[in-house]
């Protein structure tokens, strides 16, 4: 025998409720580089495993909604922080999932953290950028503020294993929507080592759960749940969207569907997941 | 007046003294002072021009001493106007070269390393605030400091979206922007200005006041730390010579300005016939308007918070309070009570509530102020606490009987002493909360919503605060109408005073 050490492999897990399991089911699947190398054993979740989710995100909804819009942001910033940390980490598993040599997965991965400073910064500015006072004709002080969907499901794009990612969950995230994920189905590890970093950076559990699994067994099940409030249908083709759209009508779910080129600093995405709540108060001696 | 015939009575008002000292008696505490070695202090500072300290050219220094004490802390550098011409100059060069080429997104993250940075190290600054201002370590470390960290956070995010504050399209920056901060809030007025200012891209020349620059100067060892360009932001001590060399510089593109209404006059003078912008934030008589249904509890406190946060030492301070007759004995009668229990003493103590006034000339304003009120006839409650030998101090004040031709209700003092006043309609409280050539800041406290909003309408106010008071964020704009000055702080409004829109 040799004496090359034998390296540790890690199993990739699902990210439910601040906890990482394996899925219900106890299945995974194999995932591999673009050119056909093993790279891990991802778990292969379930119908369960995703209204586990459903489950924990509601649970965590009010609690996130209800921190202050600056706490919020300086949770997403310490997300930025630990990702700026373990960028080789992310780097090396977007460059192996998305085929790219190591200086284009270094730039995606400076991308990323860039995109989460930049949601950092929106936490405490939705109110004020989509809010307002109402002129009302009459003896009233009127507002408008943009208050979080719900729970909002995410079919995550699935060539942009990191970046397309990133700026999927932590739109809706940023606003005070809780999130359940589907990863990149060929390319979920970068989704999966984002998930980990969100555990050790103050996001409470629940605040984001990614299920990692086969898309089309998945999605449905998503765009389906009762208890689900926003779609986001980035990750399946316009075909397949347009089934999962109608599914999501079942429950009057808000559905986000790309467009061919979003500009970096477009609001569609944060305001797919806002509602906006007026309130009028008297005005009297 | 009716409200105070029973304070006057002189067993009402020493029963209760007996009272409130008794209590004071059985809460004594141990002293908790923290430690001043924290506060790392050189001996000498120079000028932090083009990224780097250096010494004046004059090799001018003067000292900054503790309130609390009076001893000298540490030197600091007088910039002549040759050094402030240096440091316009330097931030120019940058603005050129370096900062109208840098993009929103690379600001942003400057700002968020400072935010960080001075999360890092809010102990140290606390600690140096209040040896340099005198204010209590309490207010230093859960107020000021904080409050700056969340104000760079806040603009950090504000620096790659500008396209989305209201300002139209691509909003462009001033330029080189001079900045002259007062002495109550130091390291909190830095952050006001600088922080809005490079997100919007300016360069920054900021004068800190000077019997309080310390903070400011362990502020440029921060952005030193954050590895901001040099020249970005250059800090310079000195006194009002100092100030009106920055004003009157012909390369300066805004003046921002916090201070007193008779400087801020003087500078919107000089700044007349030039291209410059401006922006003021000046003096205040704030009106805290107390009706008869708010609940007593919060609003006694709220008065007390209005008036003795921070010595008094507050643009905002709701130093006039117009209570409705029908409670006014009740109010009065608690507001003494509690006035008595404030803890005053060293600033570093942790169970300080009101510290040192900030410098022997302020005291002077006070007490000179104070003696008015009592020869033009007003009641004085003074706190019957001990005052420290060495130091500035002055004992929290109430005067009763006060009318709106006093000067006590006309002047800022900016010190532990609130004015009160009466009134009886809602009509009569707003036309007495108007009655002032300011227009910062006001307090409403009544349980019926309408009622605050109808008042707050009429109010000629900046800010008001409906049944709280003295509460700042960084998302909400400050600042005044009228002789308190034009221009806002603070929110997606304090954009506005550095984009050239």
């Amino acid at each position: 025998m040799s004496d090359a050490r034998l390296d540790v492999r890690k199993t990739y897990k699902l990210l439910i409720d601040g906890a990482f399991p394996r899925s219900e089911s106890g299945r995974s699947y194999k995932v591999a580089s673009t050119k056909g190398a093993f790279l891990a054993n991802a778990a292969q979740g379930s119908r369960k495993d995703l209204r586990d989710a459903v489950t924990a995100a509601r649970g965590a909804q009010a609690k996130w909604w209800n921190a202050t819009a600056y706490n919020r942001g300086q949770v997403i910033y310490r997300l930025a922080e630990m990702a700026e940390s373990r960028r080789d980490e992310l780097a090396e598993h977007v460059a192996l999932a998305e085929g790219m040599n190591s200086r284009t997965s270094q730039k995606t991965v400076s991308a990323s953290i860039d995109r989460m400073v930049w949601y950092a910064g929106w936490t405490d500015k939705i109110a004020q950028v989509l809010g307002g006072t109402n002129p009302v004709a009459g003896p009233f002080f009127n507002f408008s503020i943009p208050v979080p969907s719900g729970v909002v499901g995410v079919i995550s794009v699935q060539e942009s294993s990191l970046l397309g990612f990133v700026d999927a969950v932590l739109a809706p995230i940023c606003a005070g929507n809780t999130v359940v994920a589907i990863a990149s189905e060929a390319r979920p590890t970068p989704a999966a080592l984002l998930g980990e970093m969100t555990s050790s950076s103050d996001f409470p559990g629940g605040v984001l759960n990614v299920v990692t699994g086969l898309t089309s067994e998945l999605a449905p099940v998503l765009a389906a749940h009762e208890d689900v409030d926003g779609l986001d249908l980035s990750g399946v083709t316009t075909e397949v969207g347009d089934e999962l759209a109608a599914l999501a009508a079942g429950s009057i779910k808000r559905v986000y569907r790309p467009h061919e080129k979003e500009s970096d600093s477009s609001l569609r995405r944060l305001r797919a997941f806002v509602e906006t709540s007026t309130v009028w108060h008297t005005i009297g001696q | 007046m009716s409200m105070c015939a029973p304070m006057n009575s002189a067993g009402t008002d020493v029963s209760d003294r007996q009272l409130a000292n008794s209590q004071l008696g059985s809460l004594e505490y141990d002293p908790a002072p923290e430690s001043a070695a924290i506060a790392k202090l050189k001996p000498s500072y120079g000028l932090f021009i083009d990224g780097g300290f250096s010494d004046g050219e004059a090799h001018q220094q003067f000292a900054t001493v503790n309130p609390a004490n009076e001893e000298t802390l540490s030197m600091v550098a007088q910039a002549s106007s040759v050094d402030v011409d240096r440091a316009v100059s330097s931030a120019r060069h940058a603005y050129d070269k370096v900062w109208s080429k840098t993009t929103g997104a690379q600001r942003s993250k400057y700002l968020f390393r400072i935010a960080r940075l001075i999360q890092e190290r809010s102990r140290e600054l606390a600690v140096v605030e209040t040896l340099d201002n005198g204010k209590p370590i309490r207010e230093s470390r859960d107020v000021d400091i904080p409050l700056a960290a969340a104000h760079f956070f806040y603009y950090a995010g504000w620096a790659d979206k500008l396209e989305h504050a209201g300002f139209g399209v691509n909003p462009k920056p001033l330029g080189v922007a001079g900045q002259i901060i007062p002495w109550n809030f130091p390291l909190l007025m830095a952050a006001w200005k600088l922080a809005p200012a490079l997100a919007a891209g300016n360069t920054c020349v900021l004068k800190p006041a000077e019997t309080t620059p310390l903070s400011a100067l362990v502020l440029a060892e921060i952005l030193e730390q954050a590895e901001l360009p040099p020249g970005v932001v250059n800090i310079i001590t000195g006194d009002g010579v100092t100030g009106a060399a920055l004003v009157d510089h012909p390369d300066v593109d805004k003046i921002a300005f916090t201070g007193s209404t008779e400087v801020g006059r003087m500078i919107q003078q000089r700044t007349a016939a030039s291209h410059k912008h401006l922006t003021l934030e000046l003096g205040g008589k704030g009106a805290n308007i107390v009706f008869d249904d708010a609940p007593i509890d919060e609003m006694i406190e709220g008065i007390i918070d209005g008036i003795f946060f921070n010595q008094g030492h507050v643009c905002c301070a709701g130093s006039r309070l117009l209570v409705q007759e029908s409670v006014a004995d009740e109010v009065l009668r608690r507001l003494v009570r509690r006035v008595e229990q404030l803890r005053v003493g060293d600033p570093l103590d942790k169970n300080t509530d009101v510290g040192a006034i900030n410098s022997a000339a302020q005291l002077l304003r006070i007490r000179e102020l104070t003696d008015f009120g009592e020869s033009e006839g007003a009641t004085r409650y003074t706190s019957s606490c001990a005052l420290p030998q060495k130091g500035y101090w002055f004992a929290p004040t109430v005067f009763a009987d006060v009318a709106q031709s006093h000067r006590i209700a006309r002047e800022e003092i900016f010190g532990p002493v609130l004015s009160v006043l009466t009134f009886r309609t809602p009509e009569e409280a707003v036309a007495k909360a108007n009655n002032t050539n300011y227009g910062l800041a006001c307090g409403v406290w009544s349980e019926k919503g309408s009622r605050t909003l109808w008042v707050a309408e009429r109010l000629r106010a900046g800010v008001i605060w409906t049944n709280t008071y003295n509460r700042f964020d960084p998302t909400s704009p400050f600042g005044g109408m009228r002789e308190s000055g034009f221009g806002r702080e603070g929110g997606r409004h304090g954009l506005e005073a550095y984009l050239n829109v």
